[in-house]
């Protein structure tokens, strides 16, 4: 039986506090991470085989390990500007357990020898900065933050810095540039941040639930960290977003690697009753898989071979009643919004991404639309300084050459094929 | 009769949001890094929107030029550059929301507040936005009001929401 790890603390609010947290366990990971030396901390976070939760999935400890010990000042940067659609994870981990965040960041930073950590959070989650701010302010009250980390005489500050919405601040360059108080557009890499990052210092930057996990790792080992999840690559306990049409959508916690076909059984199944259509199973960026995967293990590497990408573990769920074409018409229409602009493949090819799906599904398509579509897929991919550009092509692809019948009856009968869905009768 | 009257200069920040910048700005290496929060606090000010004034207070009280903060301005969805209403709306209306009703939502807001998006009421009270995803999917349909987040929405609780506010 799987005991939650990261969300233990949801539905207890006495951790909100430092004397709840402390009481559940809390800050015993920071405690001996400081009794060990910084580079232990580092193998120790490797060999657990920690990647990435934000969506790219790279080895946590190896991140830490390029950090330069020569230069100062070195910076933490917690990427929490969640706005992967269809995510919604980081949120709950800042609302219902901010002192884990803490923990984690803290232990990140005496393991990289970091003195002043932002939390870079996107400027709409106003409840979960104020939950924090004060998570803080107990933090820097008790002894932890601040002059000397929990006494050890290490030096940290840890402060939040509030985005102003937009998508690609959550592009680690583009944050670092946001966070310098700049347009949010990201830089040429390399040097990568590890080297040359906040205010050109060695910076780490790891997403919200990539730093929860630390704590645990520390507390517990690495070897029980790597006894949870599918195998050496993929370990861990995970957080799943999974929303659209479902019973349940909710955050859930799994070994990394459940099947999705469990995870939707555990959120009651689909949403009225409906059949399974399709599923994305990382977010936005992430291509579309049909109902036939749906035995499909959610970890990294097995659903990179199934032709997607576990991203952020975001999972939407798609019934029988879906428009495919007006599906990732939507998310075009979200790529072409928050394209920085900088690069000319991305910024004119998910504008035009956007305008031939529109016309497909408002019934004016023509037949070469889709081999259209596919070679303006070819013409951002690899094309832009970012991952946004190759982001923005992935759900379109996958419509193209997944749900391809669909696009073609759009054409054929000049119409969308599917009625206007109304959830709500009268009102109600 | 063309000559124009001389650009009125800059009042500056009330001496409270100063001081609130200032202890803003020690977190940071640089000044321009105090940029976001600074037009964070400028907005609130100005009622929610960034006229030219709030602009050239905020360069000149971290020392950057107008043009500079200009840009940022534009580049991020939570700065406004023109009136907004006492309540600010924001639909979600990314994919999670749209499978389970949020365009209905945004017709509901429309038929109550009576105006297209971006506008605001003739009283001033709201004005409406569709908005990309909010983090808030395992509640979809749903909207932020100001800075609070109405979840698993309803076009009636729309209209019970949007009439209670003053």
């Amino acid at each position: 039986m799987f005991e939650p790890v990261l969300t233990k603390n949801v539905g207890n609010p006495a951790a909100l506090t430092l004397k709840g947290y402390k009481k559940s366990g809390g800050y015993e990971g920071l405690a001996k991470a400081l009794q060990m030396e910084p580079d232990t901390i580092i193998e120790e976070v490797k060999k657990s085989g920690l990647r990435g939760r934000g969506g790219a999935g790279f080895s946590a400890g190896l991140k830490w390990s390029f950090i330069p010990k020569n230069i100062t000042p070195k910076y933490l940067v917690c990427n929490a500007d969640e706005s992967e659609p269809g995510t919604f994870k980081d949120r709950l981990l800042m609302e219902y357990d901010p002192h884990q965040l803490i923990e984690g960041c803290a232990i990140c930073c005496w393991a990289v020898q970091a003195n002043i950590c932002y939390i870079y959070i996107r400027g709409e989650y106003t409840k979960a900065a104020t939950i924090l701010e004060r998570a803080l302010k107990e933090a820097y009250e008790g002894g932890i933050l601040g002059g000397s980390l929990m006494g050890s005489g290490f030096k940290l500050d840890m402060y939040i810095h509030r985005g102003a919405g937009a998508y690609i601040c959550g592009e680690e360059t583009g944050m670092l540039e946001s966070l310098e108080g700049k347009r949010g557009q990201p830089r040429v890499k390399p040097p990568f941040p590890a080297v040359v990052g906040a205010f050109g210092k060695p910076t780490v930057i790891n997403n919200v639930e990539t730093l929860c996990n630390v704590p645990h790792i520390i507390t517990r080992g690495a070897d029980w960290y790597k006894s949870i999840g599918t195998d050496e690559r993929n370990t861990g306990p995970k957080l799943y977003a999974i929303s659209g049409h479902v019973e349940r959508p909710g955050t859930y916690e799994y070994p990394i690697g459940i099947t999705f076909r469990e995870m939707l059984e555990n959120a009651g199944g689909m949403y009225r009753g409906g059949t399974l259509k399709a599923f994305i199973p990382g977010g936005a960026s992430a291509p579309i898989l049909p109902a036939s995967q749906i035995d499909i293990k959610m970890d990294f590497d097995t659903v990179a071979k199934a032709g997607s990408m576990l991203g952020s573990a975001a999972v939407i769920v798609m019934d029988e009643t879906t428009c495919m074409v007006r599906s990732v018409a939507r998310l075009a229409k979200f790529f072409n919004h928050e394209s920085c602009g900088q690069c000319t493949p991305c910024r004119e090819g998910t504008n035009w991404m956007e305008l031939l799906l529109k016309r497909i599904e408002h019934g004016e398509g023509t037949e070469s639309d889709g081999r259209l579509l596919l070679s303006i897929c070819g013409q951002i991919g690899g094309n832009s300084l970012c991952a946004l550009g190759d982001a923005a092509i992935g759900p379109v692809k996958s419509l193209v050459e997944r749900f391809y019948p669909e696009v073609e009856q759009h054409v054929r009968e000049r119409r969308c094929p599917f009625p206007q869905r109304r959830h709500f009768q009268n009102g109600a | 009769m063309s000559v124009s009257e001389p650009k009125v200069t800059s009042t500056g920040l009330p001496p409270a949001a100063k001081a609130e910048l200032d202890e803003i700005r020690k977190r940071y290496p640089t000044d321009e890094a105090a940029l976001l929060p600074a037009l964070h606090i400028a907005q609130r000010l100005w009622g929610g929107w960034l006229p030219d004034e709030a602009l050239e207070a905020v360069a000149a009280e971290l020392g950057l030029p107008v043009s500079k903060v200009y840009g940022v301005v534009t580049f991020y969805d939570l700065y406004h550059q023109k009136p907004v209403g006492r309540h600010r709306i924001r639909v979600c209306t990314n994919l999670s929301c749209q499978l389970r009703g949020s365009e209905e939502i945004m017709e509901a807001v429309r038929e109550e507040l009576r105006v297209e998006e971006d506008e605001v009421t003739p009283d001033g009270r709201c004005s409406y936005v569709h908005f990309e995803c909010l983090g808030s999917c395992d509640t979809a349909p749903m909207m932020m009001v100001d800075e609070t987040y109405h979840e698993n929405l309803t076009p009636r609780r729309v209209r019970d929401i949007l009439r209670g506010l003053k």
